[in-house]
């Protein structure tokens, strides 16, 4: 599948290469133009947007079309849940997109993409043109895996806060009001998920919470994977030494089932009663990306070219971030979700140009985890893309991950939370 | 047949112009990927304790990336970063840096 596309774009590019030799003898610089539609402004949707306007030196038009009022980060979220954080850290608006970079900023939802016609249609009513469309839509939940939570009712009280939010304020209050003595229940779904160390990382504060102020409190993590999926022997030993006898860890018990009125979570031989029920669902692709004709790998993820982020079977829809099949051991996360905005960006504004992307790109990742309020560990990777595979692979014997948990580590991650927002938004 | 051996000259003539297309604007594009910790262009917000990369002399910069790079310098996380790109990638990102005033 991937070789054919392959086969079928380096044909294209050969074509391509044969116009641009016959169009160009003499021609200048060719400036892009044209309208460029990003659904999403989080991670991705938002680097994207910024980064079209100054790269283009706002000769290309941008439209972002987010259907929440401002920007709630997930990274740090953790750190609201566990109490050494407010939601206002966390919060950001959008203005300076608009008002410095020019972006025009809709607040509304995209129901549908009509590929053909090169437009969204609103929820707001009306219709959006676009020469090239960028989807960073995120994650949505897979609830009929877990038939106790599909429904409304069942989901407003048995919480996730893995979409930063409304749901990270509730999740707070509910670890606020467990009493002391109570067993707070995290369930991690089965990889590939959003931010593969995040759950340890929540695991880890709420267990700081409940060491001073519910020493007797218990943390149960039901894993569905084998091991700790991310930096598993930083955690392990993070756990070993700062909660003995708070967390207990228990690998390959996936979540079949939620007795929702008992906050039970049911396994496939076991049964574990909560105080406070945290459900980390299986996911995909958000909606918008799963249902709108992309080619998914696995009914989940959508394939992409890796030298512009374009749909494998729908020309000029480029999509970002969570939403993806990614790369050889790529997590899906904000850095990275940022790293391809920049890569997709760089590409489109070639692409506009009618240019070819180009074909040697690179991209990075970094996710830091805090094993206490200040203590923070991290994982690193990069990328290079590989023309016989025709996907960007882990470079060996780069990356890796912390030496030791480090308080200097945890300024850094905060450092990096601030200029990774200000790269994206301001 | 001749004009098969003409369509493959032509062939290899325009992949190879394909391979060698790279983006005029790869050592920005290079550039971007530290973006995410020392700010846009290098320009880092202030007070968030990550140095600045922007307007630092190619060679001052060149030279710590090589020390990353080989083990001689220590850092929390520099030296699985620099390990990751090539000499000619870190050259074109340190000249990148260098020129934003
Ligand atoms: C608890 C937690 C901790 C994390 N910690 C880290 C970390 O430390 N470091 C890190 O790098 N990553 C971390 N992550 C992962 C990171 O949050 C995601 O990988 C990142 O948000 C992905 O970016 P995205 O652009 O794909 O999606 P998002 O950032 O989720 O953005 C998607 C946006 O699209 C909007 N949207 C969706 N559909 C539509 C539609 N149809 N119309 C209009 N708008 C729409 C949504 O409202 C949303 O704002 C963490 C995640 C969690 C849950
Ligand atoms: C995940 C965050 C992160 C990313 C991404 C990152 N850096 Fe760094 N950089 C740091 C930190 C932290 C330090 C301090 C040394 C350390 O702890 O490793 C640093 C230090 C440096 C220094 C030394 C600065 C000085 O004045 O001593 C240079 C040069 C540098 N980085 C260049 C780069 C380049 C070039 C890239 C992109 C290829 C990059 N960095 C990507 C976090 C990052």
């Amino acid at each position: 599948m991937a070789d054919r596309n392959r086969r079928a774009f380096l044909k294209a590019g050969t074509l391509a290469g044969v116009l641009t030799v016959a169009g160009c003898a003499g021609s200048a610089l060719r400036q892009p133009r044209g309208h460029v539609v990003v659904v999403g402004g989080g991670y991705g949707g938002a680097t994207a947007a910024k980064y079209l306007r100054m790269w283009s030196a706002r000769g290309v038009e941008v439209t972002l079309v987010e259907r929440s009022p401002h920007f709630v980060s997930c990274p740090m979220s953790n750190l609201v849940i566990g109490g050494s954080r407010s939601m206002a850290d966390i919060t950001l608006g959008y203005d300076r997109l608009q008002s410095h970079w020019g972006v025009r900023i809709v607040h509304d939802e995209v129901l549908a993409i009509d590929a053909a016609a090169r437009s969204v249609r609103l929820a707001g009513g009306g219709d959006l043109r676009y020469d090239r469309l960028v989807l960073s839509p995120g994650i949505d939940f897979m609830w009929q895996e877990i038939p106790g939570l599909d429904n409304a009712g069942a989901q407003a009280t048995i919480l996730h806060a893995w979409k930063a939010g409304a749901q990270t304020v509730a999740l707070r209050r509910q670890l606020e009001a467990m009493p002391d003595g109570g067993v707070f229940v995290l369930s991690v779904p089965r990889a590939p998920y959003r931010c593969p160390p995040g759950p340890y990382e929540r695991a880890s504060l709420v267990a700081d919470y409940c060491k001073r102020h519910k020493p007797r409190s218990k943390v149960i993590v039901l894993d569905a994977n084998d091991e700790i999926v991310s930096k598993k022997g930083l955690f392990a030993k993070a756990w070993a030494e700062l909660y003995p006898g708070i967390i207990e860890y228990r690998p390959q018990s996936e979540l079949r089932d939620v007795d929702v009125t008992t906050r039970t979570a049911h396994l496939d031989f076991d049964k574990v009663r909560a105080d406070v029920l945290n459900v980390i669902p299986p996911q995909r692709a958000a909606d918008i990306a799963a249902r709108s004709g992309l080619q998914l790998i696995n009914q989940r993820w959508v394939e992409i070219d890796w030298l512009s982020m374009e749909s494998s079977n729908t020309p000029a829809v480029h999509v970002l971030g969570d939403a993806i099949f990614p790369a050889p051991t790529m997590p899906k996360s904000g850095h990275v979700a940022n790293q391809q905005a920049k890569l997709a960006a760089a590409a489109i504004l070639r692409l506009l140009a009618g240019e070819q992307p180009d074909p040697a790109p690179v991209l990075m990742n970094t996710c830091y985890s805090f094993v206490d309020s200040r203590n923070a560990i991290h994982v690193a990777s990069v990328f290079q893309y590989d023309r016989n595979t025709g996907v960007v692979q882990p470079v060996a014997g780069a990356g890796g991950v912390s030496s030791a948990r480090s308080e200097l580590e945890g300024r850094i991650a905060a450092g990096w939370a601030q200029n990774i927002w200000a790269d994206m938004l301001f | 047949m001749k004009r098969l051996s003409a369509l493959v000259a032509l062939t290899l003539l325009t992949s190879s112009l394909f391979a060698q297309a790279a983006d005029p604007e790869r050592a920005r594009n290079l550039a971007a990927t530290c973006a995410n910790c020392h700010g846009t262009d290098g320009r880092p917000v202030a007070g968030s304790g990550i140095d600045p990369l922007a307007g630092i002399e190619k060679r001052h910069s060149l030279q710590k990336l090589a020390d990353f790079k080989s083990g001689q310098r220590p850092g929390t996380i520099m030296p699985q970063i620099a390990k990751g790109y090539t000499d000619e990638q870190l050259e074109l990102i340190a000249a990148y840096f260098a020129a934003q005033k």
